[in-house]
């Protein structure tokens, strides 16, 4: 980049934030930190300072839900006052992992969960078979539940998903959901900030699955422990919103804190049709300090696929092409979007399945959207089946688990042992692309010879 | 006062996640005592009959990556683990272990793996930030807890913690 460039990239940077953005005394904060500097009155916050920041909105699903259940009951019996939580408009509830029930046990959660939203007087409930619902982390961007600036924690840890709304999204456990929704309110050290620069024009054979996948390879499953991870880049900017979401909902799998991609006019534009409410979106400064920056160009980055059993341990499909696989899977907050399923159909459209397929997607309203379009009929027509919303298989939960040595291709997030079934299971992460080229060949194949 | 007297468990191995810390299909259950009967299936069937009331995990890096579920550090304070040694931790494993006041996650340095053997009796002081191992005789100094961490595990959990 020469000098020239510089120069026009600081003034446009300088003066979209003067327009448009928030003014802070302090500069040289990253969105993340300025986020958190807002939620905890501070005019400047530096990574590694512990704060108190107060939270905006909160998630609770089928599983974290009767967790938090479980420790508000145990608060209660050391005589702590849980008449009423702290806001309970700002929280929301969705039904998710073992949705419909999947046994007697998941249904009392159900129904646990049920009565305790009532009690608590918390409207946003997501229900299966009562209109909307689906997966939490789909339901967030979906129905524009939370917005660029706001603080948003919830009780999964791909939470990090929205992030790519411009939020600070960030996942915690039961006890910790608790605590905020007692006191609206948590402890948060600020993080380091990863910069992840991705330039080029995207490939049509590339999914931002590839690109996070790639990066996830390169710097490890902790790679980002406890940091931030923030993805910009001209081909980010270009980047539809269900594909950003897809590099935040995988920074997860690099250990960090939260993904975040700053707000533009792609961002403002897909919440215009999602919600009315206002909100003030935050940008980083020109001079935020990383701790560390990665450049990559998309357009030498060839279809990625991470093998048993982490999603670090990542090929070219070109490397593995011809691998026999018994099943393929496309679901999950990361791969089951109304693109994800687009880009599964342009492959399946006229052809037949060679290996079980499953198709889940992610919330009722891309169900939806996928019949409208045609997608579905492509599905059946190729012999997938295509199940209701549910986290279902992805975490091993049910409807489509693995058996013992069993081979399947996912556009999941996961690929632990046991995570899709048997701890002797094995599975592929790959692009729906990738997932849906496999499933017509029965074995692994490069989307480029279906495309 | 602020010693820790236990046996180690030792598995040797880098992130150990939380589907193997407690598969999936347990997530269901909210039954802390069930959930310790599952502890660490994905990794070793029969490891809730190998651990007595506070006894120690030494592990490999970024032990319990994955997900948010607080089923794992529940499952293994349930089943008697007091605390993890491990060169680093997943962010969510960490902050559940602390803030809801199952177990203590103490960072070691990676070379110190070598100076324990499944079986042996350990001391971890936390006044000095060490750990003495009782069967072998060596010594060796831990990470000490950043200042907000060693406040919530003083007061025993982030309910207890008034800042």
């Amino acid at each position: 980049m020469n000098i020239l460039e510089n120069n026009i990239n600081f003034l446009e940077r300088f003066y979209s934030r003067s327009e448009n953005f928030i003014q802070y005394n302090e500069m040289g904060m990253t969105i993340t930190e300025k986020i958190l500097a807002r939620a905890s009155n501070k005019k400047s916050v530096t990574p590694d300072d512990v704060v108190i920041a107060n939270i905006d909105k909160v998630m609770v699903h089928d599983v974290s839900g009767p967790g938090v259940i479980k420790v508000f009951s145990e608060w209660e019996k050391k005589g702590i006052n849980l008449d009423q939580i702290w806001d309970s408009d700002r929280v929301w509830i969705s039904e998710d992992h073992f949705v419909p029930a999947s046994d007697r046990i998941s249904a009392n959660n159900i129904t646990l969960l049920t009565n305790w939203s009532k009690k608590y007087n918390i409207r946003k409930h997501f229900k299966y078979g009562l209109g909307q619902y689906g997966i939490c982390h789909t339901l967030s961007h979906e129905e524009g539940l939370v917005l660029p600036g706001e603080i948003y924690v919830g009780g999964d840890s791909h939470t990090n998903t929205t992030g790519a709304m411009g939020a600070l999204a960030v996942g915690l456990g039961h006890t910790d959901i608790a605590y905020v929704l007692m006191n609206g309110k948590i402890w948060f050290k600020v993080p380091e900030t990863i910069r992840f620069i991705i330039n080029g024009d995207k490939p049509e054979y590339i999914m931002a699955k590839d690109i996070i996948l790639k990066i996830i390879g390169d710097i490890g499953t902790d790679g980002a422990n406890y940091k931030a991870m923030q993805f910009t880049g001209e081909t980010v900017d270009k980047l539809s919103m269900e594909e950003r979401l897809t590099l935040t909902n995988m920074s997860t799998e690099a250990g960090a804190k939260n993904g975040i991609i700053e707000p533009d006019d792609i961002t403002f534009e897909y919440l215009k049709t999602r919600t009315d409410k206002e909100f003030i979106p935050v940008k980083g400064d020109f001079d935020a300090s990383f701790s560390n920056t990665f450049t990559y160009d998309i357009e030498t980055i060839d279809p990625v696929i991470a093998k048993p059993y982490s999603p670090e341990n990542i090929c070219a499909v070109g490397d593995l092409e011809g691998k026999i696989i018994d099943k393929a899977y496309i679901g999950s907050c990361t791969g089951a979007k109304l693109e994800d399923l687009r880009m599964t159909a342009k492959i399946l459209k006229g052809k037949q399945v060679k290996i079980r397929t499953e198709v889940v997607p992610a919330a009722q309203s891309i169900y939806l959207k996928a019949i409208n379009e045609g997608l579905i009929s492509i599905f059946l027509e190729a012999g997938a089946v295509v199940g209701p919303p549910t986290c279902g298989a992805c975490c091993g939960a049910h409807m489509g688990v693995l058996a013992k040595d069993e081979i399947c291709i996912s556009t999941t997030n996961r690929n632990f042992p046991g995570r899709m079934g048997h701890v002797e299971s094995q599975t592929y992460l790959a692009s729906p692309l990738v997932v849906a080229a496999a499933a017509i060949n029965g074995k692994i194949t490069d989307p480029r010879n279906e495309m | 006062m602020n010693i820790l007297r236990g046996r180690i468990h030792k598995y040797n191995k880098d992130n150990i996640d939380t589907d193997v810390i407690i598969p999936g299909p347990y997530l269901k259950i909210h039954d802390h005592k069930e959930l310790g009967k599952h502890a660490m299936e994905g990794l070793d069937p029969n490891f809730s009959e190998k651990i007595c009331e506070g006894d120690f995990l030494l592990t490999g890096k970024n032990f319990g990556c994955g997900s948010s579920r607080e089923h794992a550090p529940i499952a293994l304070h349930e089943v008697g683990i007091r605390a993890i040694l491990s060169p680093s931790f997943a962010r969510i494993f960490y902050r559940n272990a602390v803030d809801g006041g199952y177990l203590l996650p103490i960072e070691i340095d990676p070379a110190s793996i070598e100076k324990i053997s499944d079986k042996d009796e350990i001391e971890i002081d936390l006044d000095t930030n060490t750990v003495t191992n009782t069967t072998s005789g060596e010594k060796f100094n831990i990470k000490p807890f950043p200042e907000i961490i060693s406040k919530i595990v003083k007061a025993g959990g982030l309910l207890y913690y008034k800042g």
